[in-house]
C-alpha cells in the first residue's frame, strides 16, 4: 500500500514552533481521581485513582506505545491528554506551551492539533449520520465549506481503504466493527492534526485489515509528519509500531523504555509477566498455568507501597512498605519503578541486571 | 466421536439485511457441524459475518430487516421454527452468549449477585435464596476471589477481568450445552486473558460444553480451539483442526491471514497484507469471493463459487487449487 503525497497537506508545518528538539508533549505528575457517589444523597464515598501521578515525554515524529491491564487508566490518560476531562493535578506542555493556562495554548487549539481515535468504534460515530458526513463534520465545524469538506472526507475514506462510493452513504450500523474503526481514523485525520492518540484503534480489526491499517498509519505518519500515542493490549502490535513503550499498572507508570530493549529485557516484574502471558501460537504447547495469578486490585484502594506487590513473585517486605520510584525519564532511558532496580532499596535481588525467569 | 449426534448443525445458512436502498448479503451459505464438547474458533475478515452468524444461532437478528435462509439445528431442535416459549428456553438455557464488553450484559444499578440469582431463579423455577446460593457456587467455579463479597458488588466496582468472569458465571448459570463467545477476551490484558482462557478450557472440559469462540487472535485460537473455521465474505472457506490449519493452511485467504499476523516482525518493514479489500457484500463477485485478491486466481475461479473439498479427513476448504481434493457430495 502506498500513497502519493497528498496535495492537501504541505510537508513543512508552520505550526511546528519549538523545532525538532522540543518534545511535542510533556506531561508531569498528571492525576485524575474519580469520585464515586453513594446512594440518593450523592455523597462522595470513595475515589477511583484512575491516573495517579503520570509523567512522560513524547518526541516529535515518535510513536509512544502504552500497554497495561484493563482499567489501569490508559483511556483516562488519553482523555486527559485531549482535555476531554480536566486533571486534578499535573501539567501538560504541548510543543513548549502549557495547556489551558494563561499565556499557554488554549484547549480549543490543542484539540485542533491533537486528535483521538476512541476504543469503542460504535458509540463514537453519530448513528443518524452517513459516515461520509461524520468525517466531513469536523472540518465544517471549523469553517471549511461543505463541498471542500465532502471532497476531503471522500479522499480520507479512500485513504483508509473504504471506497466512498460504496461506503460513504452508509450509516454506522450498516458497517462492521473494523469498517467503523477505519471511518474513525479518517475522521481524526480530517482536522489535520499533529498528534493522534489511538486508543485501542485496531483492536476490533481482523489480522489482515489490522496489518493494512497499521501500514496505513505508518504511511500517514510519514506523509503528514504525525506523532502517535498508541494504546493497545496487543503486545505484538505495540512492539511493531512503537519507538518507545510505556507500561502502566493501576494508574501509574511502572516501566518505560525503547521498544526493543523493553521487550528483550523487561525490568519490571509486571512487564515480564505480561510478556510471558502471551498465547503460545502453537496448539501443541498450550499454557497450563498462568505466569501470574490474580487480577489487578481495585483502583479505589490501591495496595500500599508497590501496587504490584499483591501479585508479584518477587515481592518482599520492602515492597509493601515503600513505593518504588520510576526516576526521571531522560530521553530514551529505560526505567522501571521496582525496588529490584534500585541497588540501595534493601530488596534481596536489588542491583541484579536481569530479572529471574518466571516459572 | 463419530457415533455421537452433532449438537449444532448449520446448513446453508444465509442472512440478508434488507435496507431502503440495498440488500447486504452478510452470510452466504455457511455450513458447519459441532459435536458435543467441541471448541471451535471462528476467525476471519472483519465484516465477514461472524457476529451475524452467532446472532442467527440465537435468533437475535432484527426480524423485520433480516432474511434468514437455511437450517440451524441445536440439540435436535430447529431454531428457525421455534416459538416464543421454546426460544426463551433456548436462550440462557441450551445456549448462552458472552460478549466482548461485559458491561452490556449487566444492569449497572443492580448488584451482580442479585442479577445472577434472578436469572437462575427464573430459569430453574427455584427461590431467590436458592438462586443466590447457586450464584455463589458459580463465582467459585469461575475462581473469583472472595466470592461472597463480590456478589454484593455493582458491575462498575469489578475490574475488567472480574467482570468478564462474572459474565462467564452468568452465562454458565443455566448450564448451557453451547456457549457462544464473541471476542470475550479482547478487552483483557495478557496476564488476565491467559487466566480466562485456561479457565474456559477447564470449565468446558468439566462441563462437557461446546463453545464457539469468535476471535481475531490466532494465539487465542491456538490456546483454546479444537477446530477452527475461517470465514471470508459470509462463507466458511476453511475448517479443520487448529493444528492443521495453523501449521499448513489450505485456502489462500487463510495463508494470507497467517502471514499478516503481527508477531515480532522487523519494525522497519511493512507488514505483509492481503492486497485489496473485502468485496462489497451487496454485490458479490460471481465465483470465488476471494478471487480479486488471490495470488493463485485464474479464469476458472470466477465461474462459480468453489465447492467445499476435503483433501484429508477432517479438513475442508473452498478453493479450486487445493491439491488432491475430493468433492464433498453432501454439501455440493
Ligand atoms: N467517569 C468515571 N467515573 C468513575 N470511574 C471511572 C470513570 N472513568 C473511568 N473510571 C475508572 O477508572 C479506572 C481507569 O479506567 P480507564 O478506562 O482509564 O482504563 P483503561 O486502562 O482504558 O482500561 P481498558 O483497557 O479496559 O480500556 C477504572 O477503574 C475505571 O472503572
Ligand atoms: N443490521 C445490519 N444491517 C445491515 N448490514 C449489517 C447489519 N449488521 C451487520 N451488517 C453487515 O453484515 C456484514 C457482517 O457483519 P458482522 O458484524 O457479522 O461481521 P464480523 O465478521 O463480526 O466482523 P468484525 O470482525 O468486524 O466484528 C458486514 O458487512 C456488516 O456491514
Ligand atoms: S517493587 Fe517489589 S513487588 Fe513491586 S515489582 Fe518490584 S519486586 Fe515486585
Ligand atoms: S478458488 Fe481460485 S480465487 Fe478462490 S481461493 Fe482458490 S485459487 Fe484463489
Ligand atoms: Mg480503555
Ligand atoms: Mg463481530
Amino acid at each position: 500500500m502506498s500513497f502519493a503525497t497528498s496535495p492537501i497537506w504541505p510537508p513543512a508545518d508552520p505550526r511546528d514552533r519549538g523545532g525538532p528538539q522540543q518534545p511535542l508533549l510533556m506531561v508531569r505528575g498528571l492525576q485524575k481521581h474519580f469520585a464515586i457517589r453513594n446512594g440518593v444523597l450523592g455523597r462522595v464515598a470513595a475515589h477511583v485513582r484512575a491516573v495517579d501521578g503520570v509523567s512522560f515525554t513524547v518526541h516529535k515524529g515518535e510513536t509512544l506505545g502504552i500497554v497495561g491491564e484493563s482499567g489501569c487508566g490508559k483511556s483516562t490518560l488519553a482523555r486527559l491528554l485531549m482535555r476531554l476531562i480536566v486533571p486534578d493535578a499535573g501539567e501538560q506542555i504541548f510543543d513548549g506551551d502549557a495547556v489551558g493556562v494563561q499565556g499557554g495554548i488554549s484547549v480549543k487549539d490543542l484539540r485542533r492539533q491533537a486528535q483521538m481515535v476512541f476504543q469503542d468504534s460504535s458509540s463514537s460515530l453519530n448513528p443518524r449520520m452517513p459516515v461520509q458526513g461524520s468525517v466531513a463534520f469536523g472540518p465544517m465545524a471549523f469553517g471549511m465549506p461543505k463541498a471542500d469538506a465532502t471532497a476531503l472526507a471522500r479522499e480520507l475514506l479512500t485513504k483508509v481503504g473504504l471506497n466512498p462510493a460504496l461506503f460513504g452513504g452508509r450509516y454506522p450500523h450498516e458497517l462492521s466493527g473494523g469498517q467503523k474503526q477505519r471511518v474513525n481514523i479518517a475522521r481524526a485525520l480530517a482536522l489535520k492534526p499533529r498528534m493522534v492518540i489511538l486508543d485501542e484503534a485496531v483492536s476490533a480489526l481482523d489480522k489482515s485489515v489490522e496489518a493494512q491499517v497499521l501500514n496505513l498509519l505508518q504511511v500517514l505518519k510519514r506523509e503528514l509528519s504525525l506523532t502517535y500515542v498508541f494504546i493497545s493490549h496487543d503486545l505484538g502490535v505495540v512492539r511493531w509500531i512503537s519507538d518507545r513503550v510505556m507500561v502502566m499498572y493501576l494508574g501509574e507508570v511502572v516501566e518505560i523504555g525503547p521498544a526493543d530493549a523493553l521487550y528483550a529485557a523487561p525490568k519490571h516484574p509486571y512487564t515480564q509477566a505480561l510478556l510471558a502471558s502471551r498465547p503460545s501460537m502453537d496448539p501443541d504447547r498450550r499454557r497450563e498455568e498462568a505466569p501470574v495469578s490474580g487480577d489487578p486490585p481495585n483502583p479505589v484502594n490501591p495496595p500500599p507501597g508497590c501496587r504490584f506487590h499483591t501479585r508479584c513473585p518477587h515481592a518482599e517486605r520492602v515492597c509493601s512498605a515503600r513505593a518504588p520510584v520510576l526516576g526521571d525519564a531522560a530521553a530514551g532511558a529505560h526505567l522501571a519503578a521496582c525496588h529490584i532496580q534500585n541497588p540501595a532499596s534493601g530488596h534481596s535481588l536489588a542491583g541484579r541486571p536481569v530479572l529471574p525467569a518466571l516459572h | 466421536m463419530t457415533m455421537s449426534v452433532p449438537l449444532v448443525e448449520v446448513e446453508d445458512l444465509s442472512v440478508n439485511f434488507v435496507t431502503r436502498e440495498s440488500d447486504v448479503r452478510a452470510v452466504n451459505g455457511v455450513n458447519f457441524t459441532m459435536m458435543p464438547g467441541e471448541v471451535m474458533c471462528m476467525l476471519g475478515e472483519s465484516g465477514s459475518g461472524k457476529s451475524v452468524t452467532m446472532r442467527a444461532l440465537m435468533r437475535l437478528l432484527p426480524p423485520k430487516r433480516s432474511v434468514i435462509r437455511g437450517r440451524i439445528r441445536i440439540a435436535g431442535q430447529d431454531v428457525q421454527a421455534m416459538g416464543d416459549a421454546a426460544l426463551r428456553r433456548m436462550r440462557g438455557g441450551t445456549v448462552s452468549m458472552i460478549f466482548q464488553e461485559p458491561m452490556t450484559a449487566f444492569d449497572p444499578v443492580v448488584r451482580v449477585g442479585d442479577q445472577i440469582a434472578e436469572v437462575v431463579a427464573q430459569h430453574r423455577g427455584v427461590s431467590r435464596r436458592e438462586g443466590r446460593r447457586r450464584a455463589l457456587d458459580l463465582f467459585e467455579l469461575v475462581r473469583i476471589p472472595s466470592p461472597e463479597r463480590r456478589l454484593d458488588a455493582y458491575p462498575h466496582e469489578l475490574s475488567g477481568g472480574l467482570r468478564q468472569r462474572a459474565m462467564i458465571a452468568l452465562a454458565l448459570s443455566c448450564e448451557p450445552k453451547l456457549l457462544l463467545a464473541d471476542e470475550p477476551t479482547t478487552a483483557l490484558d495478557a496476564t488476565v486473558q491467559i487466566q480466562v482462557l485456561i479457565l474456559l478450557r477447564k470449565l468446558q472440559q468439566e462441563l462437557g460444553m461446546s463453545v464457539i469462540f469468535v476471535t481475531h487472535d490466532l494465539g487465542v485460537a491456538a490456546e483454546i480451539a479444537d477446530r477452527v473455521a475461517i470465514m471470508y465474505a459470509g462463507r466458511v472457506v476453511e475448517t479443520g483442526s487448529v493444528r492443521d490449519v495453523l501449521k499448513a493452511p489450505l485456502h489462500p485467504y487463510t495463508s494470507g491471514l497467517l502471514a499478516s499476523t503481527v508477531h515480532d516482525q522487523p519494525r522497519d518493514r511493512e507488514l505483509e497484507t492481503i492486497p485489496g479489500a473485502p468485496p462489497d457484500m451487496r454485490n458479490l463477485p460471481p465465483g470465488c469471493s476471494f478471487a480479486p485478491r488471490c495470488p493463485q486466481a485464474a479464469g476458472d475461479c470466477q465461474l462459480a463459487v468453489p465447492p467445499p473439498v476435503s483433501p484429508s479427513p477432517g479438513r475442508v476448504a473452498r478453493c479450486l487449487r487445493v491439491a488432491g481434493a475430493q468433492p464433498l457430495m453432501e454439501f455440493a
